[in-house]
């Protein structure tokens, strides 16, 4: 698996962090990490980079994470991005609600790097 | 004006989620921290915890849960959950506890059947000190688990408001 770039939204810094160390706990070679607040920073992050991951809350202010899907495929550079979701909000509702809107992947809180790897490797082409 | 320790007194309403708080604490310590906590035989009721996180429910369920611990087992989370080692007071610290006040009651509430698409979270807060009062409408009284996190008490406790 090649070194990837990603792009992690949650309003929390301390969640944003805990979720980098997770990637790299979890075998995953991070060239560089972007961080936004909300969708609505994400957006603009993604409009100036290329990101080949992006792991995203749904609880947020000012664009949740469901509206940062539902507008991600106007990213020219970043429709084809699989998102992967990391959220406390568990059940089956918010985990379909989340696929439908094009979410590859579900991480409930709390998590394990084991269980990062499980959701992020095959949306990124490799074995869990 | 009731104290915090007051308000927050044992109540055996709906004692029957106190298994689920204890499961839903333990899973984020082990999960997130990567460590397990210890059972605390004695539940004694103490003002030496002097930073608590608190997050609201509403909906189906509505109240407060609160974490409570030290200053010093605040920080040792911290260092658990980020890998570096916060300054005491530092915001990583505060933010951290907040987490994990956030990430118990979401995972105490997905437990609890029924609640997982009926209950919305707010906000974790974060208050450092012990010489306040908190006044909730919660008229339930309270449910409580105490337990030993690398030795030192930490007190979960959930208010109700019917």
């Amino acid at each position: 698996m090649k070194s990837i770039r990603a792009l992690i939204i949650d309003d929390s810094s301390v969640m944003r962090k805990i979720v980098e160390r997770s990637l790299r706990q979890a075998g995953i070679e991070l060239t560089q990490v972007f961080e936004a607040g909300n969708g609505a920073e994400a957006l603009g992050v993604l409009k100036e980079n290329q990101v080949d991951l992006i792991l995203c809350d749904i609880n947020m202010p000012v664009m949740d994470g469901l509206e940062f899907i539902k507008q991600l495929p106007g990213v020219a550079n970043a429709k084809d991005v699989p998102v992967v979701m990391i959220t406390t909000e568990g059940s089956e509702t918010h985990v379909v609600q989340a696929l439908s809107c094009g979410a590859r992947g579900y991480i409930r809180k709390p998590f394990t790097p084991e269980q990062v790897r499980e959701q992020v490797m095959p949306v990124l082409g490799g074995k869990p | 004006m009731k104290s915090m320790n007051e308000l927050l007194a044992p109540d055996n309403s709906h004692k029957e989620w106190v298994p689920l708080m204890e499961l839903a604490t333990r899973e984020v310590f082990e999960m997130m921290l990567g460590c397990k906590l210890a059972a605390q035989p004695e539940i004694a009721v103490d003002g030496s915890f002097d930073i608590t996180g608190m997050v609201g429910l509403a909906g189906q369920m509505c109240g407060v849960l609160t974490v409570r611990c030290t200053a010093k087992s605040a920080v040792l989370m911290s260092s658990k959950m980020l890998g570096t080692e916060p300054a005491a007071g530092s915001q990583d610290v505060l933010d951290a506890l907040g987490e994990i006040c956030n990430m118990v009651a979401g995972n105490f509430k997905n437990k609890v059947a029924g609640m997982g698409d009926g209950c919305m979270l707010s906000v974790p807060t974060v208050i450092t000190g012990n010489d306040y009062s908190l006044h909730s409408l919660a008229d339930s009284g309270a449910l409580e688990v105490r337990l030993l996190f690398e030795s030192m008490p930490i007190a979960i406790t959930l208010q109700i408001h019917s």
